[in-house]
């Protein structure tokens, strides 16, 4: 079977073949056979049976606040690691409450396997009590779901969720089990590989890159005069930040890495532009823009990087790699289609040019291209301006003090809003998986679940959530889960009162009609004592001179967790910023910056 | 309704109908045909017609579905449908390069001088008569669909009580060597 190469997993326990076990036991064994060493959950009825052998498992088990924390836990679990998070609930409402990280964790391809608990198989279709027809409902949000009926067949079931999760482009999988199935017995197998694949015959991901593609991609890496890489989450998902990395010191091509790539190359290599799109900065923008090439790596030439598709890089030709064969061609028809896995294509192309130069092939000029491009860069680089004395902090100032006092290797998990632009702008990401973030579906209430479930999996990184005062209020309960769990994580909450980001499209877009997104945050609720009564320890900043030492005071503490509430200026906007649907020539750029706009042509 | 068709070609009579055939090899298992329609669904495309049945191969089902799309969201939502755990493999057929059967059958009200006319212009398309009451007649008929709709549409101006199609089957023509092999 073609694992993708992960964080190792645990080592796999040994059990008697043939030995007579619950379902509920079946269950709970599968799952250590898969090497699952923590899994984030919440009982009741249907899956209480689940439950019982749990407590005889070396498993962790997370209990969590909210089901939808669960699955958000079970996503950070899986960023940092790459391992398959597993989130177990019961079922009806807690099935429900899992939808929303089921979406986004299929929307950003995260290998997730969720565990549902059903009503009893007789029961099933009589409107039972807590029945709600799960597989029905996450049909459109996994990429695979199944309802099983017999305990014999849950060792299967649960071995193809982890398969179908993990291979391929990853995605969340959900097993939904009946009661009855889990309190009857079976007799105890562990199907091999074999079996697996042969059970699913229609599931066959291809891996590597078709030969004449990839000869046709080098050649045209090779003959570019102003060549981008965009690179995309597929190469964090496929592990290949090293082969990228390899890739950019072959060619010495400019890397741009999307919201979801942040980390997959080094922010401080000179190569590397930054983050393109709606909030990309200018250089990285535009040389998408005005690139002869674009080498598209795990990307899927989202809404929120093409702007308006018909203006978006109008002279470029595009080599798609991508694992998912509907990408291609999906949004921008691409001139080289490479179906396979980022990591292996990138090493096929890097052979390929390897051998194209010692045939003697010569790269074409790109320095004209390259003085273009650090031309931008001088030109206009990220800026805002620090605020006035006794004015609020500026939410920006704030993410630069946090990287910088960060130890290493710190990881970064953003909720969804202004703050989670400024945190991937003003981050500086060097090492891959330091970056968690809900991309594709925009959750808001993304952070503190995800970063419990990142410090779950990483107990001594540094985990930083940063997070809005909106977002905050929709999760932030899971600070009890983190408390009592000993998972100790660190909020910096960007509080400016506002859904900033919902505020700052109505004062540029509805002429500063402000409707329903002022939150008085500043009043309600207290902050500091709301995560004070969850154990926390808590901080709040107003002063510029403070925010460092407020956060060498949260860094420094590690026996519970920290909440740094950031009273921020609330009329400050994200720059640049392309508007929804605009051609990306048209970005907005920052207004100090604005006038000066005609030196990006 | 009055409905103009130009003989001899397979495209439908609505006017702009693209039609296009997949014929969608699945595993026979719960939820596949809700799989497999969701996707039209949330794309907000209608299916034409639609129809299941175990196929060949054990364990296995054939889905034939008729579809009026242009061909770039078709090629999508065919790689989406591809990507589906549950699919074994999908073939856009060519109405030209394809044979295509389907059945109706209908109850037509039928009294009188009807009757006869009826049962000549059921002789005429080759189908069949199954059942006759006071007032009514039951046909079935079974052809290229394009047969049927002239069929259905002769049978309008009696008067249709009831009707049913199956929607339309279909597989891929022979090529030439291929016939040539079965006849040997
Ligand atoms: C669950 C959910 N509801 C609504 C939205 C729409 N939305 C996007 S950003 C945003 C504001 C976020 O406010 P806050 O957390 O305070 O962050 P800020 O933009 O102020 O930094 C809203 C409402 C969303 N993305 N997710
Ligand atoms: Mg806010």
């Amino acid at each position: 079977m073609t694992e993708q190469s992960t964080d190792t997993p645990a080592a796999a326990p040994q059990y008697v073949e043939g030995e007579r076990i619950t379902g509920a036991q079946a269950l709970i064994r599968s799952l250590e056979m898969e090497g699952v060493d923590t899994m984030f959950g919440y009982p009741g009825g249907c899956i209480l049976p689940a439950y019982d052998p749990m407590l005889d498992s070396p498993i962790r088990h997370v209990l969590v606040r909210h089901e939808q924390g669960a699955g958000h836990m079970a996503e950070g679990y899986a960023h940092v690691t790459g391992r398959p998070g597993v989130a177990m609930v019961t079922s009806g409402p807690a099935a429900t409450n899992l939808v929303t990280p089921l979406m986004d964790a299929f929307m950003d391809s995260i290998p997730m396997v969720a565990i549902t608990g059903q009503v009893p198989t007789a029961a099933i279709g009589s409107d039972a009590f807590q029945e709600c027809d799960t597989v029905g409902i996450t049909r459109s949000c996994t990429k695979h779901n199944e309802l099983v009926m017999t305990s014999q067949g849950l060792p299967m079931a649960i071995r193809q969720a982890f398969h179908i999760a993990t291979t391929g482009r990853p995605g969340p999988t959900l097993v939904d089990v009946p009661k009855d199935v889990l309190v009857s017995e079976m007799e105890w197998y562990w199907p091999t590989d074999e079996e697996v694949l042969a059970s699913l015959p229609g599931y066959r991901p291809n891996m590597k890159g078709h030969p004449r593609m990839i000869k046709e991609a080098a050649k045209l890496i090779l003959d570019s005069e102003r060549p981008v890489i965009y690179a995309g989450g597929g190469i964090l998902k496929a592990r290949a930040a090293e082969a990228l990395a390899r890739l950019v010191e072959l060619t010495g091509i400019h890397v741009v890495t999307t919201l979801m790539a942040r980390g997959a190359f080094p922010d401080d290599h000179e190569l590397n532009l930054g983050m393109p799109g709606m909030h990309g900065n200018a250089t990285a923008v535009t040389a998408m823009q005005r690139a002869d090439l674009l080498v598209a790596l795990g990307s899927r030439f989202d809404d929120r990087i093409t702007g308006k598709v018909d203006a978006f890089a109008p002279q470029a030709k595009v080599i798609h790699v991508d694992i998912d064969p509907a990408e291609q061609g999906k949004v921008r028809k691409p001139d080289v289609p490479i179906v396979g896995d980022a990591r292996l294509v990138i090493e096929e192309i890097i052979d390929e040019i390897k051998s194209l130069r010692a045939a003697g092939v010569t790269q074409a000029d790109t320095r004209a291209w390259k003085s273009k491009v650090s031309g931008w860069q001088e030109q206009f680089p990220m800026t805002y301006q620090q605020s006035q004395p006794g004015a609020a902090l500026k939410p920006q100032y704030c993410i630069e003090q946090l990287r910088d006092l960060a130890p290493d290797k710190t990881i970064v998990a953003s909720g969804v809003g202004q703050h989670q632009m400024f945190a991937s702008q003003y981050w500086h990401f060097n090492d891959p998986y330091t970056w968690v973030n809900s991309g594709g579906l925009g959750t808001m209430g993304f952070s503190i679940p995800a970063a419990i479930g990142a410090k779950a999996a990483m107990p001594d990184r540094t985990v930083w959530a940063i997070d809005g005062d909106g977002c905050f209020q929709m999760t932030a309960q899971e600070l009890v889960t983190a408390t009592l769990e000993g998972l100790p994580i660190k909020v910096a909450l960007l509080n400016n009162s506002y859904l900033g980001m919902v505020r700052q499209w109505q004062e540029m877009f509805y002429d500063e009609r402000y409707s329903s997104v002022f939150l008085d945050s500043a009043a309600l609720p207290d902050f500091v004592m709301m995560a004070e009564s969850m154990g926390c320890a808590a901080i709040r900043v107003e002063s510029p001179e403070e925010v460092g030492p407020a956060i060498e005071k949260a860094n420094s503490i590690n026996d519970r967790p920290v909440v740094v509430e950031f009273r921020t200026e609330a009329a400050e906007g994200v720059f640049p910023m392309v508007p929804a649907g605009a051609s990306n020539d048209d970005v907005i750029l920052h207004p100090t910056q604005q006038d000066r706009k005609g030196g990006l042509a | 309704m009055s409905r103009v068709r130009d003989y001899g070609t397979n495209t439908y009579p609505q006017n702009g109908f693209n039609h296009h055939i997949l014929s969608v090899l699945v595993q026979n298992r719960p939820g596949v045909l809700a799989r497999v329609s969701g996707l039209f669904a949330r794309r907000g495309y209608n299916i034409f017609s639609l129809a299941v049945a175990p196929a060949e191969q054990e364990g296995m089902s054939r889905i034939t579905i008729v579809v009026d799309l242009d061909s770039a969201p078709l090629e999508q939502i065919t790689k989406q449908l591809f990507k589906l755990i549950d699919v074994i493999k999908i073939s856009e057929l060519d109405p030209a390069q394809s044979v295509e059967r389907e059945l109706m059958i209908a109850t037509v009200k039928a009294n009188g001088a009807l009757r006869v006319e009826l049962q000549t212009l059921t002789q005429i398309f080759e189908g069949k008569i199954l059942a006759v009451s006071e007032d009514n007649l039951t046909l079935s008929i079974e052809g290229h669909p394009d047969k049927l709709d002239d069929f259905e549409e002769l049978l309008d101006s009696h008067g249709i009580v009831e009707l049913q199609r199956t929607g339309r089957v279909a597989l891929p023509k022979l090529d030439r060597s291929s016939r040539l092999r079965v006849a040997n």
